[in-house]
Formats: C-alpha cells, structure tokens, sequence
C-alpha cells in the first residue's frame, strides 16, 4: 500500500507538471488566437493544421536564439531571476485538490499532491516569493529600464497582496479552514462559494490580475514608458522563462480562482452521476470539469487583456489601496455580522 | 537531529555572508536565504503556522520593501561614509561585551531541555488559535493595538510636510 501510493504520488506530480507546462505553453497559442478574434484577424495559421504547432515552433526558436548575458549585468544574479521565476510558478500546483478521491484497482487515492494544513497560506507565500524573480532580475541587467520595471512589479505586487489576504479572510470565515481539499469538498454540489462571497470574488479576480502582471495592470512591462519592462535585457530561453511563467502564474491562479471560489471539482448533479458510472469516472469527470472553469478564466484573463487599456500608475495604485482595501475591510465586517446573525 | 544541525549550520553561514557581503543588495539577498533557513526551523518544530507566516511577512513583504529601497538608493563607493577610528574602537568594545554576556548567559542554561516540546501539536493553527484568543486575548488585543499606533505614527509623519493649499 504505502509502495503503491508513493508511486501514485510520483505519477501525480509528474502529470500535474507536464499538464501545467503544455497548459502555458498553448495559452501563449490562445492568447494569440483570441486578440486575433477580437481584432477580427485571423491570428497564427502557418505552422500545422489551424496553427496549433505555433507554440512547438515558438519554443525551438526561444531556444535557438542567441545567450546575451550583458557585461555589465551581475552575471550569477543574472540567470537566478528568470530561474526563480519559473519555479515559484511551478511549485504552487502542489496543494491544488484536483478532484476528490479516486478509485483504481481496490485503491483509493487523493488527487492532490499534498494536503497541508495551512494550503491557502502556501499558495500566499508562493505568490509573494515570485516577486524575487522579477526583482533580482530587474536589477541585475544593470538597466534603468529593468530596475524601474522590478520597482513597479515589487510594488504593485506588495499592494494587492494585501487586499488579497483581506478577501481571503472573509472567505476563511465561512470555511473555518485553511486547507484547499477541505474547502473543495465543503463546496459539494452546487453549494459554490461565490454565491455565498460575491464581493470577496471580485475583490479576489482584481488582485489576481494584479499579482500574474496581466493587463490591464502589467505595469512592471509597459512598453511604451519601459521598453520592456524587468525583461528588457533578456534574450533566449531566459525570457522564454519570464513569458512562460506568467502563463504558468495565470494557470495557478485560475485553478486556485476555481478551487477557492467556484467550486473546485464539484458540479450539481454529481451524486448522480457518481452513483451511475462508479468511483473511477466519476472523479475523472470532476477533474473534466474543473478543467472546463479554469479554461474559461484563463479566456476571461484574455478576453479582459483584449478588451481593458492599461492603468496608468498612480491610478493602479489609488486602487489598490483607496478602493480595494476598505472594500475587502467592508466584505469582512459584513460577513461577519451577517453569519453571526444567521447562526 | 542531523536536519537541524545541517540547517543550523546554514542558517549561521548565511547570516555571516549577510555581513560580509560588500553589495548591499547581495546582502539582502543573503538575509532572504537567512530566513528562509528560520523558516525550515519552524517545520522541524512543527510549527506550521509560523512557518507559513514568516515566510509570507519576511521574506515575502519585508525583505521586499528593505530590497526595494536598498534598489532605489544609489550605493556607491564614493558615498559610503568614512567611520573615525574610535568608533571602530567602540565598535570592538561593545561587541565584545555582548559576547561576555551571551556566552555567560549560555552557561547558566546548562543542557538543552528534552521536554521543551511538551505539545507537538500546539503549532498548528487551529491550537494556536484557540490559545492566542482564551490564555493571551488581552496581550495579543494589546499587541495588535500597538501596531495600529505605529502605523498611524508613520502615515503622520509622511504627511507631516504637505502644505497647505496653495492659493
């Protein structure tokens, strides 16, 4: 038992990494074929039927591109950026329940990697590490360009992680848990959180835009005041690593969006249909449907990027502090009267 | 025992790099990884909870912000102040009674107490929790109200120079 779960485990980590990297990879396919369908283009459509190898073809020239490390970049610093980057993205599938327990051949599994207590805290604490990334890169290309980019990703990046935890808190209120697969199966059925937390949600989506660097808030690589932004000095795969991670980052989120808010791998009716085709399908239907919402908003994140110019800075910042943080103060208070009063 | 002793060491080598080092901003990053080691700390304690947050507060905001203005200020060599000989003299004489006196003080501890750990689970959130809140309400209330007042102190002193409308 403990041999099979142990391999089982190893499987699940090695699935969740492969499926989160073809995931970010045909975001930037997505991205590029839903601006082209607002744009009322036709978008990418050379390489394979419909384009679909676009991304294959993108990634052999990210790494075919020439190494510029910029002599006087700090060189070790340098390559430790991007690195980071990309792993603080990787790392935050690991307490993701991605649907309830599984039935294979007599033995139940979990499909989650790992099941801390503290799950909503890790995700936090991965989040406010991917700041370093950005930053140790940003100043490391010796760049004026770079460094203004990494102070305003590390800025913006400090703000609305604090409206962040406060949305949370009331979400945690009516959970009483910190632990992602707990507040999955709390959500059984139709019972989302969202209903329950509408404001908290919206408050939640704003801050997640924030946080990934997505437009209408990806400041810290506004190119018309920034050349680039933090990436402007990198070349090759290292940039290749900038640009993957923030679709990676807006995978997490997204997931994280579902578990939290909408319901993770429930859906109504699902007894129903966990009673008719038995407890290896019915699990895996979950994990269809999970997949189904995080599609959908990794979409709305491009369907927003398309459709909201960016803020202007000063602005990003009266909202991060003047509106969204007395609004997520206002979202605890009145969660917490209004479930004392229904107690 | 061996993680600890391995992380201990860590912890100590990092904290000696975070002085040594001659770029600032190396030795904030230094510092990073310094607490990162205090935060292996606390899981070998099993004390989640305060794992999870000093990883969030540390390393996650307030390294940030020390990082960000370290950034911001232009640390050259021609700046960097010139100390006078008797401060360096001070300097040695002070930080050789703090030694005197943290390594008197290590003698009266004596041996390492076994049964300082009396409940593995006390760190996990729900018994932190429901500690802080009956035994500590009042201090932790107190606390709480302290760092209120220090934040006010902060946003009157940002504001303390703007004038009055022009007219």
């Amino acid at each position: 038992m403990e041999t099979t779960d142990l391999i089982f485990r190893i499987v699940l980590i090695v699935v969740i990494f492969a499926i989160s990297l073809v995931v970010a990879m045909y975001s930037t396919y997505a991205e590029r074929k839903v601006a082209a369908f607002f744009q009322d283009r036709i978008g990418p459509n050379r390489a394979g039927p419909w384009g679909i190898l676009q991304p294959l073809a993108d990634g052999g020239k990210m790494f075919l591109k020439e190494e510029i490390i910029p002599t006087n970049a700090t060189g070790f610093l340098f390559i430790v950026g991007p690195s980071l980057a990309i792993l603080t993205a990787c790392i935050g599938s690991a307490v993701i329940p991605w649907g309830s327990a599984i039935a294979i051949g007599g033995h139940t599994f979990d499909l989650q990697v790992t099941d801390i207590n503290v799950g909503v805290l890790y995700i936090f604490g991965v989040v406010s590490l991917g700041v370093y990334g950005i930053m140790i890169g940003g100043w490391a290309s010796n760049n004026k360009y770079s460094l203004l980019g990494a102070i305003r990703a590390a800025s913006q990046n400090i703000s609305y992680e604090i409206s962040m935890g406060l949305s949370i808190i009331a979400l945690l209120m009516l959970t009483g848990t910190l632990s992602l697969k707990e507040i999955a199966e709390q959500q059984h059925g139709f019972a989302w959180n969202v209903w329950r937390q509408p404001l908290g949600f919206i408050l939640f989506l704003v801050c997640a835009f924030a946080e990934t660097n997505r437009s209408p808030f990806d400041l810290p690589e506004c190119e018309t005041e920034l050349v680039g932004g933090y990436h402007t000095e990198y070349s090759s795969m290292k940039l290749g690593f900038y640009l993957f991670a923030e679709y990676i980052n807006m995978f997490i989120s997204s997931a994280v969006m579902a578990t939290l808010y909408w319901g993770g791998y429930n859906y109504p009716g699902m007894d129903w249909v966990a009673a008719h085709v038995g407890p290896t399908i019915g699990p895996l239907i979950g994990v269809v449907v999970l997949f189904g919402k995080i599609f959908f908003s990794i979409f709305f994140f491009m369907w927003v990027r398309w459709t909201i110019p960016r803020f202007r800075y000063d602005q990003l910042m009266d909202l991060g502090w003047k509106i969204l943080i007395p609004l997520a103060i206002a979202n605890i208070v009145l969660t917490g009267v209004i479930s004392t009063l229904l107690k | 025992m061996s993680t600890f002793y391995f992380i201990a060491f860590l912890s100590i080598f990092f904290s000696i790099l975070v002085i040594s080092a001659k770029n600032p901003v190396h030795s904030i990053l230094y510092l990073i990884l310094t607490f990162f080691t205090f935060t292996i700390h606390y899981i070998l304690l099993n004390a989640q909870f305060l794992a999870i947050v000093n990883f969030i507060v540390y390393m996650g905001a307030i390294l940030v912000l020390f990082l960000y203005t370290l950034m911001l200020i232009n640390l050259n060599k021609e700046s960097e102040p010139v100390k006078p000989f008797m401060v360096k003299v001070a300097g040695v004489f002070g930080g050789g009674i703090l030694a005197v006196a943290v390594a008197s003080s290590l003698k009266l501890i004596g041996a390492s107490n076994p049964v300082l750990l009396q409940n593995p689970d006390l760190g996990l959130v729900k018994n932190l929790g429901k500690v802080l809140f009956n035994e500590f309400l009042l201090p932790f209330e107190v606390s709480s109200v302290l760092l209120l007042s220090a934040m006010v102190g902060a946003v009157l002193l940002a504001t303390k120079e703007k004038e009055p409308k022009a007219a």
